[in-house]
């Protein structure tokens, strides 16, 4: 299995000066949050992820979970590795300090994610659920709720899950079907069937909390009439210890592609006792409170594996040797030169890097607005931070899964037979990396997101709060002397960005389907130009340094690939999708 | 049991570089760590107090941004962290630097007795493994030095088992507390610190005392001044007259990588065979 090494010092770089993390501390509520917490916890969790995830990652894979009487055994390892991740307290990393959490802002959050992600992802699903559940509880269940539940949640005693997906509805719940229905002590009684519930059961934990989606009898059609319960494995005491055996049984583990070591459950709800999270029919927006959270999650698992995948693909690449060097012999003493020598090689390894270093930028700029969305008490500065957040939620989940897709499959293309077979873990990888483009909402319907929600909210406010920024930056520095080679490249792809957003606006007006004909070549084109962004940032900050430092060489050198050989891709994604969808809805549907 | 741990913050000597001309040590850019036989000490420690109660003071000598450190310490888990620093103590011994320290924990001593004093076998950048006896000596305790593992304690009879490496052989030691151990590398590698202990650690008082508060009456017993070592001159090791070569030989099964290696080596060393034949006839 390949090594990997945290990043340390390009999160630091990301963290410090890209974005300012050292400014956190100014936020409401983040009086607290200093670099001198922020080092040794991302220190501290580098090792935890090296020493512990990362040894479990492959034995994971080929043991997969088992399935037995309703009872889901994770493979082997992975009950002491949590043992250890929660006794570490990593579960309450990014948890409310009054819960017994950390209260780590989003961007420590995300980083320490992407490290876990890198390491194990399949591991990383299971704290990853339970922190989904938490913040949904902890911003809609009543008090009685969240004093039972969080604490335990936090603490990682309990764990958590969230039930959407039926056999019949995944993307459209509107159609959920599972029943809530009131009893007289103010509960209700649960019955329905939810797939592919992640963690839905294992033996990690001695609790696991089910959110479910589910319909009340009056309920409306749709998903108006959809509302949240709370649904324990095990129904508290009135020590708060797991009492009773909950209604809630686990039917059957799904066989995968990839991230085998997660259960992926099909839970059976028969008359299950669950409490109202919320208020009734609100259930969706109570869902949506975290989506925000989740799809960034999503995207970072995509940049933790395309991450491990770099680490790999280099330390092969200088380590095989395969033919000379077209430029001439650059190790005499041996049969043949080290691949990286290879020009298609150093194609595949800087596109690797471009988007693991480009999407870490990215991620950590989300995180840092997340904070401020969450955490600014100045009305402006908060809505500005929740419409940037709102338009880049559906980019950096799209586009940092399908990026990162493409990176580990170019990470396995660099070791050649030898990435293909299972020894170096590099095709788990892939594997791994293709569900994220799935789950969380599919990446086709993050770009409907985008242009059928984000772009015309408001008039177009949303945009804005990418757009003027970016704007601004170009304009101060496109005619800079050192800087301007690499701002000329996003200002050229800015054009096309802001064409494209003005015919998709007109004609999506009139035609909606021109515009979800258009809408994943959108998303690609946005996100390319928002990662051309944040590599002309890196640039500026590169350049003063970069004489002394091989770190910020590296990083001009990057970005350099990055504009010449990556942001191009505008171009084409631009005419495609000013051709319009003609040629995709005249096709006769019997023709298929 | 209270436990007192001394720590030295040494530069990263994997990161060192000689410059090629000078041969000087380049120290510029070098990141600090902790003396890597200190972190078996403070593992010691920590791992005693978890089973027997207690707690674990970790105790360092240096300038101010030895304070990072300490906080690692914390961070690992140890309970309370003193710095002592002070300009008197600039270009100590390790005469001057032991009668510091254990004036330093004599000083602790007052606020509640000191059963155990634990050291690393010796730091990373001095190599002289003085400091940990030179503190025994002088607050008179047992001492055990080149320990790999602290096998029992038993709080009633307040004698301690130690296993201590010797030239062939392991010893198994018992004396009485207080006792002065000085470890080696052993089984048992430093913890990862917890996101509480890590928090913790960041925002952890730490006490700072110079000489006077640690105690100490005598400044001219401390640094340069208390130092009798004189540093004479440093120098480059003289390299090797010759390189080692390397024996490249084709062979499938493991018999024949070795015969063939030998041949080459007997073939490239012509003297080498006779030599080695005399020898085992002489044995």
């Amino acid at each position: 299995m390949a090594n990997y090494q945290a990043p340390l010092r390009d999160m630091r770089f990301v963290l410090y000066e890209l974005n300012q993390g050292a400014d956190l501390c100014k936020l409401p509520g983040l009086e607290d949050m200093t670099p001198d917490l922020f080092d040794p916890v991302l220190e501290e969790a580098a090792k935890l992820c090296e020493q512990v995830l990362h040894p479990l990652n492959r034995s994971g894979d080929e043991e997969g979970c088992t399935w037995e009487n309703g009872q889901v055994r994770t493979p082997q390892g992975f009950k002491q590795a949590y043992e250890l991740f929660r006794d570490g307290g990593w579960t309450g990393l990014a948890c409310a300090p009054e819960f017994g959490g950390q209260g780590m802002p989003q961007m420590i959050n995300t980083l320490v994610s992407e490290m876990i992600c890198a390491t194990n992802l399949s591991f990383g699903m299971y704290p990853g659920l339970s922190h989904g559940a938490y913040t949904a509880l902890y911003a809609h269940a009543s008090d009685d709720l969240k004093a039972a539940y969080l604490p335990k949640l936090v603490d990682g005693t309990w764990s958590g899950t969230m039930c959407l997906t039926e056999p019949h509805c995944g993307t459209d719940l509107g159609l959920c079907r599972t029943k809530a229905v009131p009893q007289a002590d103010g509960s209700y009684k649960i019955t329905g069937t939810k797939i592919f519930i992640s963690a839905g059961e294992h033996d990690l934990t001695e609790n696991i909390i089910h959110l479910v989606l589910a319909r009340l009898p009056d309920a409306p059609k749709g998903i108006k009439g959809i509302s949240l319960f709370l649904v324990p494995k095990f129904l508290p005491d009135a020590q708060g210890n797991p009492g009773p055996r909950n209604g809630a049984a686990c039917g059957s583990i799904e066989h995968k592609m990839g991230i085998k070591a997660s259960a992926t459950c099909v839970m059976n709800f028969d008359e299950a006792t669950g409490w109202l999270v919320g208020e009734a029919g609100k259930g969706m927006r109570a869902m949506f409170t975290m989506m925000n959270e989740e799809r960034l999650a999503v995207g970072v698992q995509g940049l933790g594996l395309a991450e491990a995948s770099y680490q790999g693909a280099v330390a092969y690449a200088r380590d095989r040797l395969q033919g000379r060097s077209l430029s001439g012999v650059k190790a005499p003493d041996k049969a043949a030169d080290p691949i990286i020598h290879h020009p298609d090689v150093r194609r595949m390894l800087l596109t690797i890097r471009a988007t693991t270093e480009g999407c870490r930028a990215l991620a950590a700029w989300v995180a840092n607005r997340l904070d401020v969305a969450e955490h600014s008490v100045e009305p402006q500065e908060k809505r500005d931070a929740e419409d940037f957040v709102a338009v880049m939620t559906p980019i950096v989940k799209a586009l940092m899964t399908d990026l990162a897709f493409e990176a580990a499959n170019h990470g396995m293309q660099v070791f050649g037979g030898h990435g293909f077979i299972r020894e170096h873990g590099m095709e788990q990888l892939v594997r791994d990396c293709r569900i994220a483009q799935i789950y969380e909402g599919a990446n086709g319907i993050q770009a409907l997101d985008l242009v059928g929600r984000k772009m015309p909210a408001h008039a177009g406010r949303y945009l804005r709060a990418f757009f003027h920024p970016v704007g601004d930056f170009i304009a101060a520095h496109v005619e800079d002397d050192e800087l301007g080679p690499f701002v000329q490249p996003l200002a050229k792809a800015f054009v096309r960005l802001q064409q494209a957003t003005g015919q998709i606006a007109r004609v999506g007006l009139a035609k909606p389907e021109e515009a979800a004909a258009a809408a994943t070549d959108y998303l690609r084109l946005f996100g390319l130009v928002a990662l051309a962004y944040q590599w002309a940032r890196m640039a500026q900050i590169a350049l003063p340094k970069a004489d002394a430092d091989p770190f910020y060489r590296a990083k001009l050198g990057t970005a350099r690939f990055f504009m010449e050989r990556m942001l191009p891709q505008t171009g084409g994604l631009f005419s495609a999708l000013m051709a319009g969808g003609g040629s995709l809805m005249d096709f006769p549907e019997e023709a298929f | 049991m209270n436990i007192v741990v001394c720590i030295k913050q040494v530069p990263d000597s994997a990161q060192i570089r000689v410059h090629p001309v000078t041969n000087t040590i380049m120290r510029q850019g070098v990141p600090t760590i902790i003396n890597p036989y200190d972190l078996f000490s403070l593992e010691a420690a920590l791992a005693l107090r978890d089973k027997v109660g207690g707690t674990v003071t970790v105790l360092t000598m240096g300038p101010p941004m030895a304070e990072e450190s300490l906080r690692k310490a914390l961070g690992y888990g140890a309970d309370r962290a003193v710095l002592l620093t002070d300009r008197f103590f600039a270009g100590s011994d390790t005469l001057a630097t032991s009668y510091a320290l254990a004036t330093a924990i004599a000083k602790l001593a007052e606020e509640a007795p000191i059963d155990m004093v634990l050291c690393g076998k010796q730091t990373i950048d001095g190599d002289t493994a003085q400091v940990g006896p030179g503190i025994a000596c002088r607050l008179g305790l047992n001492q055990l030095t080149y320990v790999t593992a602290i096998d029992a304690l038993d709080a009633e009879s307040r004698e301690v088992t130690v296993q201590r490496r010797s030239e062939g052989g392991v010893q198994l030691l018992r004396t009485r507390l207080p006792v002065m151990v000085t470890m080696l590398e052993g089984s048992t590698s430093i913890r990862r610190g917890s996101m509480p202990d890590l928090l913790r650690a960041a925002r952890a008082p730490i006490t700072v005392w110079n000489a006077a508060a640690a105690g100490i009456e005598d400044v001219q017993r401390c640094g340069l001044r208390g130092s009798p070592t004189v540093v004479k001159k440093v120098f480059a090791p003289k390299p090797r007259a010759e390189k080692a070569k390397l024996i490249e030989v084709k062979g499938r099964r493991d018999g024949e990588i070795a015969a063939d290696a030998l041949a080459a080596l007997f073939a490239a060393v012509p003297k080498l065979e006779g030599d080695l034949a005399r020898q085992t006839v002489q044995a």
